[in-house]
């Protein structure tokens, strides 16, 4: 990953001038006329003529997009490919019906939680500037990417949504102005960002060199349980250490998570702060193949703490499961290399070589084994070895996070609940208290949900009333241009009849306690401003 | 919301403000450090004001002339001293000294009215922060240990002790983070003076899981809290210039002022004229010869290039071991160490041969052999990149020049590669820079790119200078630049140290 993700501050040139293909204001300058149940929108993109200009500023030679966004997130790698499983044509022709485009329609306007999402960003029930200052960022079928986005209200989110059809919805900063008037503020402290969720980002790739039954974006559940291990530290970390208890968890679609903490104090750390905090968790650095845990003794209780942690899951779901030190090459490099003496080095290696295909889990234990039969030389000390394991355990079962994603404060990320393009995966949250029930590879997808839906509804079909159920609005009937309220309708709404419903209901009782510690704090904070409090102002008269 | 909440509080403040009463009276200085956060009411004369500034300021720029020569805390406590008792002299208060309030008044004057003078430009602030804190830590240091504790408490940092049962309580895992004492840690804990704080107050600690957190609190040891109270320091005054650099246009209408306060900002532009060239020694670094492979890490690619060769020839020719022990010379490898250095890598020859045929070039390069002029000006001077890049261009089998501009570009990407670039953005670079023969770009470039968190932290930390980030020209420059710059931890790091002791 050496291409640097794209962030959003406002005074970098190249975000201004090469990620920004599509403005806001001229996105917005087509909100009236667009129709959301006409022809798939890249017509409607077309209809827009400032657009169509900036997107083929995007095309000039000399940098391409793909490079730009090489490995911001490499859960999507496969995201420009053309064989992609939604099928979604590029923008050529203007009449083709596109069946798979109507799916996602259906799920922008059924599924999705809109209502959810908005107070999760907003943090209260009327918008405020935490959502109408929120940058998003929408992906476009055709690779253009609108930065800066930004919605007064839930309902212009999602007819904006709906009008585009963005494969991809990113989530940024709160800013300090409403970003789609960035421009006025060119070069200057008015408009920077100045809150966002602290993020953390796992991703099985980085586990390919001791993940030996899945590799790249491919995982099975075997290999997941590295995920697991990483949130359990993590999320006990989080909350231990630090302090936080909103701490959301959201699949990626395909191989990785994400974690968003909401605590109000997370999302206004600082750069620094989210620096240090990242830099509190890499534990694991350095490329593959070298010594990659460097870490003081004695040990630091986050330390000694995860190792208690992941001691089972390191005897089971990597020594057993992964058997990663089954090949000599690898128990030399991930294994071997690590032990301190040299004639345990030695003594292990022999009787390695004479029992080819010996598992992992038996070379651990012959470690020990023979440290105490005495195969060591003079200067062995136990404690030695002690730390070497350690660091081996840490090394194979201990988090490995993409940390740049953590460390910005304008990092953007995709958006829970988005449909992962590759799988057609939701990216659902993920259950912190049923952590080990949950299962990637049966989360709800954007074709089953559809099915889904008809199975449960005998005759009701995706046209007409039902649809109005769709949480946070109108539904399939709408054409845009109707006032679509937010109100809730006493029906059962589409999502319920599906699979994604324990989802969307986890989701909802997250932002409500969310939303509730929120309101506690707020009443406090008034209280204490209206007492005694003094700040101190410079006076320069002297 | 948030913005709401700051107008609020602006709105009781003023209220507060216009009741408060004027406090147009002498003030009284129970503490000999200072965190300047009342500004001074009484009048002073003109003389006055400009005399104390100019001493305030002779301070100053000694002990950012300290800074820049890499001088160490004690060093430079050692070379402030006789300054300090001569221009601003602060006792403690124990010392019974008839000057006391005097001298505090003075060392409070002076520093608003250099606030003024600085606040100007964002640079200038910079700087000025900078060094006002170096001259409070070397204070802070140098204080008495009961006044300093008494001084702490009145800031209001809002620190929590950590009571004895909490202490007790948490013993195990405070005890993993004072160190490596196993047998008495328990005791330790015990002894220490531990507080709690937010952990966003101390990144550096958490960052470095330095210290114990828990429930969003750090646990800090006594030994760590100077680090807390000069980064208070240091963030209440950058607050403070910025509201001063607000209220400045006002200040404009005193024209008996501003003479005096453009003149003291001019003073303190020109830093220090004598980094480049002599002296490129850095004070800290271990120059010896077995140190040298550590060191290449900080090396240009034309001495990189030359060290590789080495290494891996045991051998290199005339003009490649000409170069490379200029350079050797210029970072501070002295005689002794260099003459080791050349033995062992030319491993493969007999003491004989290497005396014979090698030592004395080696010798005569550091003067210690040679004609009287050679011995008087200390032998060669090391290479500089127009030197490397203009003459005696390497013919097959040599080492020496500069690889942007000898090499092809096949070999330089791979030397470069093989040396941690490997960002396609930079190689493109460097082969534009070279097609375009603007070599020694490309390996600014390349050294932009390997330091570049380091240099961005030098920058927001105000560490450099803009004179001191120039373009480089020279291979000593690269090495001493990057040395410093990956070294910036460390040397906090020997300033923590020596300060236990
Ligand atoms: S430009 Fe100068 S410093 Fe850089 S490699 Fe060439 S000679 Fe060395
Ligand atoms: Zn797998």
């Amino acid at each position: 990953m050496e291409v640097e993700p794209p962030v959003a501050a406002p005074s970098s040139p190249l975000v201004d001038e090469d990620f920004v293909m599509v403005e806001a204001g001229e996105a917005q300058g087509a909100a009236k006329d667009a129709n959301p149940a006409a022809g798939p929108p890249p017509a409607q993109v077309a209809a827009d003529e400032d657009m169509v200009v900036e997107i083929q500023q995007e095309k000039r030679p000399e940098i391409k997009l793909e490079d730009l966004f090489d490995g911001m997130d490499s859960d999507d790698d496969d995201f420009q490919s053309s064989s992609n499983p939604l099928n979604v044509k590029e923008p050529v022709e203007e009449e083709a019906y596109d069946p798979s485009f109507e799916l996602l329609r259906i799920y922008y306007q059924r599924f999705f939680p809109w209502r959810y999402m908005f107070q999760w960003l907003n943090h209260s029930p009327v918008p405020t500037n935490d959502f109408k200052h929120r940058e998003f960022s929408l992906w476009l079928h055709n690779d253009a990417v609108m930065r800066y986005q930004s919605y007064t209200t839930s309902d212009l989110f999602r007819k904006d949504v709906l009008r585009l059809m963005p494969r991809r919805i990113e989530i940024g900063p709160v800013y300090t102005a409403d970003p789609r008037d960035r421009k006025t503020f060119r070069n200057s402290t008015a408009f920077v960002p100045m809150a966002k969720e602290l993020c953390f980002d796992i991703d099985l790739t980085d586990y390919d060199d001791i993940r030996t039954c899945c590799d790249k974006a491919n995982i099975c559940n075997k290999c997941w349980r590295f995920t697991t291990m990483a949130i359990k530290v993590l999320d006990t970390a989080l909350r231990e250490d630090f302090g936080y208890h909103h701490i959301l968890w959201v699949y990626s679609g395909r191989r990785g998570v994400h974690a968003w903490v909401c605590d109000k104090q997370a999302r206004t750390l600082q750069d620094h702060q989210r620096k240090a905090i990242a830099s509190y968790f890499e534990v694991v650095s350095g490329k593959a193949g070298g010594k990659r845990v460097n870490i003081r003794r004695p040990l630091h209780p986050h330390l000694s703490r995860s190792i208690d942690l992941l001691k089972e899951h390191f005897q089971h779901d990597v020594l057993e499961t992964q058997d990663p030190w089954a090949s000599p090459e690898k128990a030399d490099a991930l294994l071997l290399q690590h032990i301190p003496d040299p004639d345990l080095r030695e003594a292990l290696r022999k009787k390695w070589d004479a029992s080819p295909g010996r598992p992992s889990s038996s070379k651990w234990a012959d470690i020990d084994a023979l440290a105490q039969t005495g195969a060591v030389g003079a200067a062995f000390d136990p404690k030695d070895l002690l730390d070497a394991k350690q660091d081996i355990l840490l090394e194979h079962a201990y988090p490995r996070l993409d940390i740049a994603v953590s460390q910005k404060l304008n990092h953007l990320l995709k958006s829970p609940f988005v449909i992962h393009p590759g799988t057609g995966r939701v990216c659902v949250p993920i259950d912190r208290d049923n952590l080990d029930g949950f299962d990637p590879l049966n989360v709800p997808t954007l074709q089953g949900l559809v099915r889904e839906v008809d199975a449960w509804g005998g005759g009701e079909t995706t046209d007409g009333g039902v649809a109005g159920a769709a949480d946070g609005g109108a539904g399939g009937g709408d054409g845009g241009g109707g006032g679509a309220s937010s109100q809730e309708v006493k029906h059962v709404q589409d999502w319920e009849k599906t699979s994604l419903k324990p989802y969307i209901e986890y989701f909802r009782s997250f932002v409500t306690a969310l939303m509730k510690e929120e309101r506690e704090a707020a009443v406090k904070r008034e209280r204490v401003e209206d007492g005694d409090v003094e700040v101190k102002v410079e006076s320069l008269d002297f | 919301m948030n913005r709401i909440d700051i107008k609020r509080r602006n709105v009781v403040d003023h209220r507060k403000k216009q009741f408060a009463d004027p406090a147009y009276k002498q003030t009284q200085y129970p503490h000999r450090l200072n965190f300047y956060s009342t500004p001074p009411t009484a009048d002073i004369t003109l003389e006055q004001f400009e005399q104390w500034a100019i001493d305030r300021l002779r301070i100053l720029a000694e002990l950012e002339a300290c800074s820049f020569r890499n001088k160490t805390p004690a060093e430079t406590a050692l070379h402030m001293k006789p300054l300090l008792d001569k221009y601003l002299p602060l006792d403690a208060s124990s010392s019974g000294h008839s000057q006391l309030q005097a001298q505090r008044q003075k060392d409070h004057y002076s520093h608003f009215i250099l606030r003024l003078a600085f606040a100007s430009t964002e640079d200038l602030r910079r700087r000025f922060t900078r060094v006002e804190t170096m001259l409070f830590r070397l204070r802070f240091q140098a204080d008495d240990s009961r006044e300093r504790a008494a001084f702490v408490r009145t800031l209001n940092l809002d620190w929590e002790p950590v009571s004895e049962d909490e202490k007790r309580e948490l013993s195990p895992q405070l005890a993993t983070t004072i160190g490596f004492g196993y047998g008495k840690r328990a005791q330790q804990v015990m002894d220490e003076e531990w507080c709690k704080v937010d952990w966003m107050r101390v990144p550096d600690l958490i960052e470095g899981r330095k210290v114990y957190v828990k429930a969003g609190k750090a646990y800090v040891p006594g030994r760590e809290q100077q680090s807390m109270v000069l980064n208070a320091f240091t963030k209440r005054l950058e607050q403070a210039l910025e509201l001063t650099a607000r209220a400045l246009p006002r200040l404009d209408e005193d024209d008996r002022l501003t003479p005096i306060l453009n003149h003291l900002s001019k003073n303190f532009i020109a830093p220090d004229s004598s980094y480049t060239g002599s002296g490129m020694a850095i004070e800290s670094a271990e120059i010896s010869a077995r140190n040298i492979d550590n060191l290449s890490q900080h090396f240009p690619m034309c001495m990189n290039h030359l060290h590789r060769s080495l290494r891996r020839d045991a051998h290199l020719k005339h003009f490649g071991r000409l170069q490379y022990t200029l350079f050797l010379k210029g970072i501070g490898l002295n005689l002794e160490e260099a003459l080791v250095f050349w033995r062992s890598s030319f491993n493969k020859i007999t003491d004989d041969t290497f005396n014979k045929e090698y030592r004395y070039n080696v010798r005569h390069s550091y003067g210690d052999v040679g004609g009287d002029s050679n011995r008087r000006s200390g032998g060669y001077s090391p290479y500089s990149c127009q030197k490397i890049l203009t003459e005696h261009a390497p013919g097959p089998g040599e080492a020496h020049g500069c690889p942007y501009r000898h090499f092809s570009l096949e070999n330089l990407t791979t030397l470069l590669r093989a040396s941690g670039v490997t960002d396609r953005a930079v190689l493109q670079g460097v082969k534009e820079d070279t097609e375009s023969q603007k070599f020694h770009m490309a390996c600014n470039r390349v050294f932009e790119h390997l330091h570049k968190t380091e240099l961005k932290r030098a920058k927001d930390e105000g560490v450099m200078t803009a004179a001191q980030l120039e373009t480089i020209v020279h291979p000593n420059e690269y090495f001493k630049r990057s040395y410093l710059l990956k070294n910036m931890n460390k040397q906090k790091q020997q300033v923590d140290v020596k300060m236990e002791g």
